[in-house]
């Protein structure tokens, strides 16, 4: 082999897709031109119900084949009728539901590597390891029937990472959960990736998961990757209107660039002129695009004292959506702005629906997407 | 009901002593009917297994054939079978009608759709995404088929005793195919009736007495095993 073939394999990324499409029964439910995911990372997908994140899965994991289009494994395409079991077998998956077999937490956490016919003595080591990290050595002897929802899933986890997999795969795999059993595991999980670097394959709908594990995120909707990047460049800066409604972005205002001097933007919306820090060019049309913890609320009259942002906009509070500690306020200022406030600061400014209040932000506040 | 009580209290006694003819019979049937079900269980488990996980043009129509199987008349199964291995007919070579073989023949052919059915059933009623997780852990095809049966293994022993319990109660086929011959084809059901139309009453229900005992005992072992994978 060639020295530049050789480090084609070597720095190949362990999983590609090239021309992908998937149809089922005619209609096209993922088309994904190409993607590539290097060796140690922890790809998280997300993307709302049914936009093709568990076929890509199912793909990545040799589970399914595309309609269109190839799999690469380590720079090798995958042969739809080739070795699919030997390639399989270096992956694990984890679904939503725990998919235990009859029998005790034992027999479900070594069942990979009986199938693969490991010897004894590696079994054993390797589930003591395993059911130790995952917290369930005491629960060896259960009967997986009568395990709750979250030992479940913890056993389904270590069934997986027993097999020391070359990719893990992970569709939804707290969605099932209570809130404190999904928050426990997944700072489990997130230790054990720190430290075993597997590469992984993490598919939720839920942003906060995708915060919590990714050091990549990839943005699916309609079965297509819409962004790819590190989590806060996409929660920050969201590539279309799409991407930043499903991150978090509740304000995205149309404008258009009407003058920029000193790196600042006058960009009008509505009536209001807003400055934004952002290098545009007069004329050009534009979406600005606010996250709710950007804004801040003042009572009418006290803004110019207590705040330096550039922007300050009067309006009325229209509705009020506690979150937890958080109150999610929605404020009409001839635009819908949405603001994150914490409980106490609603208390202390004495906010109420219909109050007159002024939401003001930061230039350097907005992320600005260029529109056609 | 004098009938029955003088009836029953030779049977208990006919069957006490140990009687030999009785219990050849007996023996015979069971012999006959577990062999028509081990049989069927060969036919119908992989055939179920591959119905209930695949799908290929003319599926349901197979599945349509193998839920009709499953009630078929002993009498229409006994009526085909006996012109098969009629002697001019096109097995009548292997001279096999009037043996126990061909009963276990015609058995085969009444417990198989009933295994095939209830195995597709058994195997439906399992969760569809487990087997995308055993693939999804490195299971070969075999492998999976094996982890499938082995999680649908109460349902399956369900599937064994109707096999069982519909071939060691038949008659129609049995005696059709077998003749009823004395010491060679003679079973629990052909005897009972014959008892009956010779009106040895306390015989024909010694018979009976032994047939229910037999189906009940198969049972009992089959229901034990399942409940055992059920148990803690």
């Amino acid at each position: 082999m060639d020295p530049a073939a050789r480090e084609g394999i070597l720095t190949a990324p362990i999983l590609a897709l090239e021309g992908v499409k998937v149809t089922y029964h005619g209609a096209l439910v993922l088309d994904v031109p190409s993607f590539e995911l290097q060796e140690g990372r922890t790809l998280a997908i997300i993307g709302p119900n049914g936009a093709g994140k568990s076929t890509f899965l199912r793909l990545l994991g040799l589970l399914e084949a595309p309609t269109e289009g190839r799999v690469l494994f380590r720079g090798r395409p995958v042969a739809p009728r080739g070795d699919l079991l030997s390639l399989r077998r270096r992956m694990a998956s984890v679904f939503q539901e725990p998919l235990l077999i009859d029998g005790t937490v034992k027999d479900n956490v070594s069942l990979g590597l009986r199938l693969r016919q490991t010897d004894r003595a590696e079994v054993s080591r390797r589930l003591q390891d395993w059911m130790g990290t995952l917290g369930i050595r005491d629960l060896a002897k259960r009967r997986s029937r009568t395990l709750s929802g979250g030992e479940a899933q913890r056993v389904s986890l270590a069934r997986a990472l027993v097999l020391e997999p070359e990719v893990l795969l992970l569709d939804e795999p707290f969605a099932a959960l209570d809130p404190p059993t999904r928050e426990g595991l997944l700072a489990d999980l997130k230790v054990i990736l720190c430290k075993t670097r597997i590469t992984t394959i993490l598919v939720t709908h839920d942003r906060d998961e995708a915060l919590a594990l990714g050091d990549q995120v990839a943005v699916m909707i309609d079965g297509r990757i819409l962004q790819m990047d590190a989590p806060e460049r996409v929660f920050v800066t969201p590539v279309n209107e799409v991407v930043a409604r499903f991150v978090g972005v509740e304000t995205i205002l149309p404008g258009h660039v009407r003058g920029v001097s000193d790196g600042l933007a006058d960009v009008e919306v509505q009536g209001w002129t807003l400055q934004v820090a952002a290098t545009l060019t007069p004329g050009e049309r534009v979406l600005v695009c606010l996250r709710p913890e950007e804004v801040t609320l003042f009572p009418k009259g006290t803004t110019a004292a207590l705040s330096s942002a550039r922007n300050q906009l009067h309006g009325r509070v229209v509705r009020h959506l506690p979150t937890g500690p958080i109150y999610r306020v929605t404020i009409d200022c001839g635009v819908l702005l949405v603001a994150a406030v914490t409980r106490q600061s609603w208390e202390e400014l004495d906010l109420a629906d219909g109050a007159e209040v002024v939401a003001s932000f930061k230039a350097t506040a907005p992320h600005v997407i260029h529109r056609a | 009901m004098e009938l029955i009580w003088q009836g029953t209290k030779q049977a208990i006694l006919l069957l006490l002593r140990g009687d030999p003819e009785v219990l050849g019979i007996a023996l015979l049937s069971l012999q006959v009917s577990g062999t028509a079900t081990l049989l069927s269980l060969l036919v119908g488990i992989p055939l179920g297994t591959v119905l209930a996980l695949t799908r290929f043009p003319g599926r349901n129509f197979a599945m349509s054939l193998v839920n009709t199987g499953m009630g078929l008349p002993p009498v229409v199964v006994g009526l085909f079978v006996t012109i098969f291995l009629w002697r001019s007919g096109p097995l009548g070579l292997l001279e096999l009608l009037y043996t126990p073989t061909a009963i276990v023949i015609a058995q085969l052919v009444i417990a198989a759709p009933i295994v095939t059915g209830l195995t597709v059933a058994a195997v439906q009623q399992l969760n569809p995404r487990l087997r995308l997780q055993l693939v999804g852990l490195g299971a070969s095809r075999l492998q999976v088929v094996w982890l499938l049966l082995k999680e649908a293994r109460l349902p399956l022993l369900a599937a064994v005793m109707a096999g069982f319990g519909a071939v060691i109660s038949e008659i129609g086929a049995a005696i059709m195919v077998g003749g009823n011959i004395y010491r060679q084809t003679r079973v629990l059901t052909t005897a009972t009736v014959l008892e009956t139309s010779k009106g040895n009453f306390d015989m024909a229900i010694a018979l009976s007495l032994l047939l229910l005992f037999l189906a009940f005992a198969v049972n009992w072992a089959l229901t034990w095993i399942q409940q055992r994978g059920r148990a803690s």
